[in-house]
């Protein structure tokens, strides 16, 4: 009985899945230090079979990074009695602060409409932004701009064709963290695809902590207020007498 | 050399910072003003967020009004009592300029607003002290013109108020309306500009108060310590950011920046100073402007609010 529910599995199992994914980091964790001047993070993997590679079309991967999210207000300027100012604003739920998407070919090509639907995956797939349209007028430009914007900034990144995949089973790709990066747990998503259809997925996480002096100045600013703006009174005030008596000492 | 900034959460060159505050270090020394109206606009230029940039050049006015103040007291040019009354007016305000800044943020209208004060205030100041100036220096070259006999107690509108107070260090028995008046709105220009407001003060204790110039800088960069030191632990409170780190860099390159101004303001005439920093205070109330006026690259700005 038991011999043969084993020879069952092992009949069904590759018709499920016959390509899987194994992966890694080269950290999980970065600190972000004083001296802190972005990263660089080394993603790869492999895709274990127990057949040889299905012929048909040719397997490919996509990574993507993903900073902690927030809440945003996009806002537009308008020209009011001949001075530039902020008018009409609209409201995101959740956009990530940072959004890196590195793939084997180009992203239309080797995804299909629905499977980024269901895994999320371009970047207007994880900017969630519901009723905006009741906000302002041309709502949808407003989530245009903030693309624009995040692009510009390197926040958000689309890498096409910057994972290497050797032989359809090993896969590498850096994917570079800039300096100005936001607290918090930063998340790794691997998919393998083929024919636009993904067969398997992966989900690491980096931890992005501040680290040393970073870390207790923004805890201190954020747990002791008052105390922290003592702090930097104090830290004024001894610069400014320290200033005078060297000025004095030099003359 | 990279740092990054914990409370800014940018990562700026150390060197530039440095730089930053060394050359607004240098003409504070040799204008006497705190500088703080450079420092804001030049912070945001360089890419700290507006909060960060208008909190922490508060903080550092406070390092180089003490280390101006130091030397003043030495000379007895300071009004302790005069200084304490345009306190209590200084504190008043810049408790309302704080409340006033959190809700320009929270309606998006922040940039506007501190743009707005910054022409506005900048460029009357500039055009004022521009045309003294120019005045006082054609006056001195025109050989042999008598120079203007300028009363120290000219009776104007300000003596016929009410709570009248003896200020010694002063020479004045006037009333102690006016100087709380003008401490107030001090203080709220320093809780929404991140300045000192020595700009402002200085030219209103002279012609508004009719005090001696000897104790008017003195007096002026005591009451900006306390105002701007205010500010500070107000927006350390109410909005976490003020960023030492940052602070620190821009009062090490200010101190080192103070004393060679110092130095070099020796060598010119106080007319000249004074269009000097006229025309530099009018180029960056220009510069702002203009800001305001053309249509900006990017109509879209993005703000990130709180975690979901």
């Amino acid at each position: 009985m038991i011999r043969a529910l084993i020879l069952l599995l092992a009949l069904t199992a590759p018709a499920f899945a016959n390509e899987a994914l194994v992966s890694g980091l080269s950290q999980n964790r970065v600190q972000i230090t004083a001296n802190f001047d972005g990263s660089e993070i080394l993603i790869y993997g492999a895709v274990k079979r127990d057949a040889p590679a299905p012929d048909g079309p040719p397997l490919e991967v996509i990574v993507t990074v993903e900073g902690p999210s927030t809440g945003l207000i996009i806002r537009r300027k308008e020209r009011v009695a001949g001075i530039w100012l902020n008018r009409s604003s609209v409201t995101v739920d959740a956009a990530p602060s940072f959004y890196a998407v590195a793939t084997t070919d180009k992203l239309d090509k080797i995804l299909s409409g629905t499977e980024d639907l269901r895994h999320h995956i371009t970047i207007p797939q994880v900017i969630r932004a519901v009723g905006i349209s009741d906000e302002a007028e041309n709502a949808p430009d407003f989530i245009e701009a903030l693309q624009r914007i995040r692009l510009d900034e390197s926040r958000y990144r689309i890498a096409e064709r910057s994972v290497q995949l050797a032989d359809e089973t090993l896969f590498r790709t850096d994917i570079a963290l800039p300096a100005n990066l936001t607290e918090g747990n930063y998340k790794v998503r691997l998919f393998i695809l083929r024919g636009g259809v993904v067969l398997d997925t992966q989900e690491r996480l980096i931890a992005v902590r501040k680290a040393g002096l970073e870390r207790f100045l923004y805890n201190l600013a954020h747990q002791q207020p008052l105390l922290y703006g003592v702090l930097s009174l104090v830290m004024a005030a001894v610069a400014g007498w320290a200033a005078s008596a060297a000025f004095r000492f030099v003359r | 050399m990279q740092i990054y900034l914990p409370i800014a959460e940018v990562s700026i060159n150390a060197f530039l910072l440095l730089g930053l505050g060394g050359i607004v270090g240098f003409l504070s020394g040799m204008f006497g003003v705190g500088g703080g109206f450079l420092i804001t606009p030049l912070l945001l230029f360089v890419g700290v967020p507006p909060g960060v940039a208008v909190a922490t050049g508060a903080n550092q006015v406070v390092a180089s009004s003490i280390s101006g103040v130091l030397v003043q007291m030495k000379r007895k040019g300071v009004d302790f009592r005069m200084g304490l009354v345009l306190l209590v007016g200084g504190f008043a305000g810049s408790f309302v300029g704080v409340k006033v800044f959190a809700w320009m943020t929270a309606l998006g209208q922040i940039d506007l607003f501190v743009q707005l004060s910054y022409v506005l205030f900048l460029g009357l100041i500039g055009a004022m002290m521009f045309a003294e100036s120019t005045r006082a220096l054609l006056r001195a070259r025109k050989a042999g013109a008598a120079a203007p006999i300028r009363r120290s107690h000219a009776h104007t509108w300000v003596h016929r108020l009410p709570l009248q107070m003896k200020f010694r260090t002063s020479g004045l028995y006037i009333s102690v309306l006016p100087p709380a008046a003008i401490g107030a709105g001090v203080g709220f220009l320093s809780a929404i500009m991140g300045v000192g407001g020595g700009f402002i003060l200085v030219p209103a204790m002279i012609y508004l108060l009719g005090m001696p110039t000897r104790v008017v800088v003195g007096t002026s960069l005591f009451q900006i310590i306390f105002v701007t030191g205010f500010t500070t632990i107000m927006h350390a409170i109410n909005s976490q950011t003020v960023d030492m780190m940052l602070a620190f860099l821009l009062i090490m390159g200010g101190v080192i920046g103070a004393q060679i101004g110092a130095r070099l303001s020796t060598r010119l005439k106080a007319e000249q100073l004074r269009i000097m920093l006229a025309i530099l205070v009018l180029t960056v109330s220009f510069k702002i402007a203009l800001d305001l006026l053309l249509q900006p690259a990017e109509l879209f700005t993005v703000t990130p609010g709180l975690l979901p």
